[in-house]
């Protein structure tokens, strides 16, 4: 079908059976089928500060430097970056990159190619099907898509090591850019220009950046993996133990999940500095503490309310604001020329409650400030009060984590507060 | 494309549902007269768009890759005179409409498009 003024063509008959319902409430119904534990955290104590919630650990060989800056593009608003080490794997031929996108919206390391800009010059080893074809991948993100080999690198983090992962190398000399790819709508982000960034860490809440579905054939495969022949690519299964990983969880230790932890911001800065804590409750660093925590569902959602309405909610250190409902709903003009952010008159000060199925309830307040006014300061790349619309859904992205040590546990991996995926703040 | 579909008659449009074989589910708004006037999809996928968005397909393409101020990933919201297209989520998760706000049929919001 297609949205246009014509009259739609018939559906053929034969796909017309077994209708599967979809409410209009389907993401917030998906929630009561939550798993339900306990919630409120009040083991193993937090360290002593005047905000227990969010102290900031420095020293532990689980822990890696990150920083809110332009990132290595010198344009970036609300990045937080850090620095990885990929090598071949077993061997001691190697190479550190920075200025590496956080990412607890996406799963799998992937890089820029020096081709595209990007920092990535080590040669890793491509991977390839039975048929020894290469393996490439269209990585979906809500604003782009990523296009280029899959390859196999050993993995160094901080103290932290994971060997053989699949990992993405953003590579726009690679294959063309296949048709179903290129349909998904959104832009191939190839370039330091557009991408910004000399890779992206996707270290959210599940293994890999596709499951099950990719592993299997036909139409219900949704077209990630590639066979590529000479330049021309098609749709192929990949089996789950080849699809780029997630590298937290392939860690040798504190493999459970990750803390993000940023100091509070109240203005907008040039740059900010924080840890990425690898581990939930697997050191003495990295305790649950007092935080209230939130399972999530298979969507990686729970529920925020606002204004007595409930929606669906997520969190994101890959989103660069806090993006959420519409004008109708929260009075905040969009801005006349990038649509994106909100334009309020104004500093407005708003509150949304997020919960989960049987779990806590926090409510958090935050702040909505003027985007062209935040993007006159030309010095300015951090902004706690970035926001801008995104019809019946929040997504908590950046500034969220301005001032709050933020927990993502795996899928299906244990920790002291209980088996992820969940979040804790 | 290729889904199961459900058909709910409305009084001011009719709306199809299709299930895709990816899981990802697609609505379709069509007005009386029989013109799709608004698309919505939510899913683990991202749907094609092409086939969606139909000769809209190339307006969107360029406004999307229309360069920002800043760079940073952020969900879509492009709104211009005749089309608005939003798409919201994140990896294995997404959901997204599109309508032409000309052809909305009288009493039809943006919000009961989703």
């Amino acid at each position: 079908m297609i949205l246009n003024s014509m009259t739609r063509n018939p559906i053929p008959s034969a796909a017309m059976c077994h209708h599967a319902e979809f409410p209009a409430s389907s993401r917030l119904v998906a929630l009561a089928a939550l798993a339900a534990t306990a919630f409120l955290l009040t083991s193993c104590g937090g360290s002593s500060s005047s905000s227990p919630k969010n102290t900031i650990v420095t020293s532990g060989s689980n822990v890696q430097s990150i920083a809110v800056n332009a990132g290595p593009g010198g344009n970036y608003a609300n990045g937080v970056f850090t620095t990885v080490t990929v090598c071949l794997p077993s061997s001691s031929t190697c190479q550190t990159i920075d200025g590496i996108l956080v990412d607890t919206g996406s799963y799998g390391l992937r890089l820029l190619s020096s081709s595209g800009g990007g920092a990535l010059t080590l040669s890793l080893p491509q991977q390839s099907n039975a048929s020894g074809n290469p393996i490439g991948e269209c990585a979906p993100f809500v604003d782009s898509v990523t296009w280029g080999p899959v390859v196999t690198a050993d993995i160094q983090i901080s103290g932290e090591q994971a060997s053989s992962v699949p990992t993405q190398v953003i590579d726009p000399t690679f294959a063309a850019l296949p048709a179903d790819c290129q349909n998904f709508g959104v832009p191939e982000q190839d370039t330091l220009q557009t991408l910004g960034a000399n890779g992206i860490l996707g270290i959210g809440p599940f293994l890999q950046d596709c499951g099950g579905a990719c592993a299997g054939t036909g139409p219900n495969n949704p077209g990630l993996y590639y066979s590529c022949v000479t330049t021309t690519c098609q749709i192929t299964p990949e089996a789950i133990a080849q699809q780029v990983a997630n590298p937290v969880g392939s860690f040798t230790t504190d493999n459970n999940g990750v803390i993000v932890e940023l100091p509070a911001v109240t203005a907008p800065q040039v740059s900010i500095a924080g840890s990425l804590v690898f581990g939930i409750g697997t050191q003495s660093n990295n305790t649950v503490g007092s935080v209230s925590m939130f399972p999530i569902n298979a969507n990686a959602e729970f529920t925020t309310t606002y204004g007595g309405q409930a929606y669906a909610g997520f969190i994101d250190s890959g989103s660069n604001g806090l993006f959420f409902l519409d004008s109708a709903t929260t009075s905040l003009p969009v801005c006349g020329d990038e649509t994106d952010f909100y334009c309020p008159a104004s500093t407005t000060n708003l509150s949304a409650t997020d919960s989960s199925s049987g779990g806590a309830s926090e409510t958090v307040n935050f702040t909505v400030d003027n985007a062209d006014a935040l993007f006159s300061d030309q010095a300015a790349f951090v902004f706690p009060s970035l926001a801008g619309p995104n019809p019946g859904t929040f997504d908590w992205g950046l500034p969220f984590f301005f001032g709050r040590n933020v927990f993502t546990a795996i899928n299906g991996r244990s920790t002291p507060a209980g088996a992820g995926p969940y979040w804790a703040f | 494309m290729r889904g199961s579909l459900k058909i709910t008659p409305n009084a001011a449009y009719a709306l199809h549902e299709i299930q895709t074989p990816t899981g990802t589910a697609v609505r379709e708004y069509l007005s009386r007269s029989g013109k799709v006037f608004a698309v919505a999809w939510q899913g683990p996928w991202l749907p094609d768009l092409k086939q969606l968005l139909g000769p809209y397909f190339a307006q969107y393409r360029q406004a999307v890759q229309t360069p920002k101020a800043h760079t940073g990933h952020s969900p879509i919201s492009i709104r211009q005179s005749n089309l608005v297209v939003q798409q919201t989520g994140h990896m294995r998760a997404f959901a997204g409409r599109a309508y032409l706000t000309d052809q909305l049929p009288s009493g039809v919001t943006a919000e009961s498009i989703r």
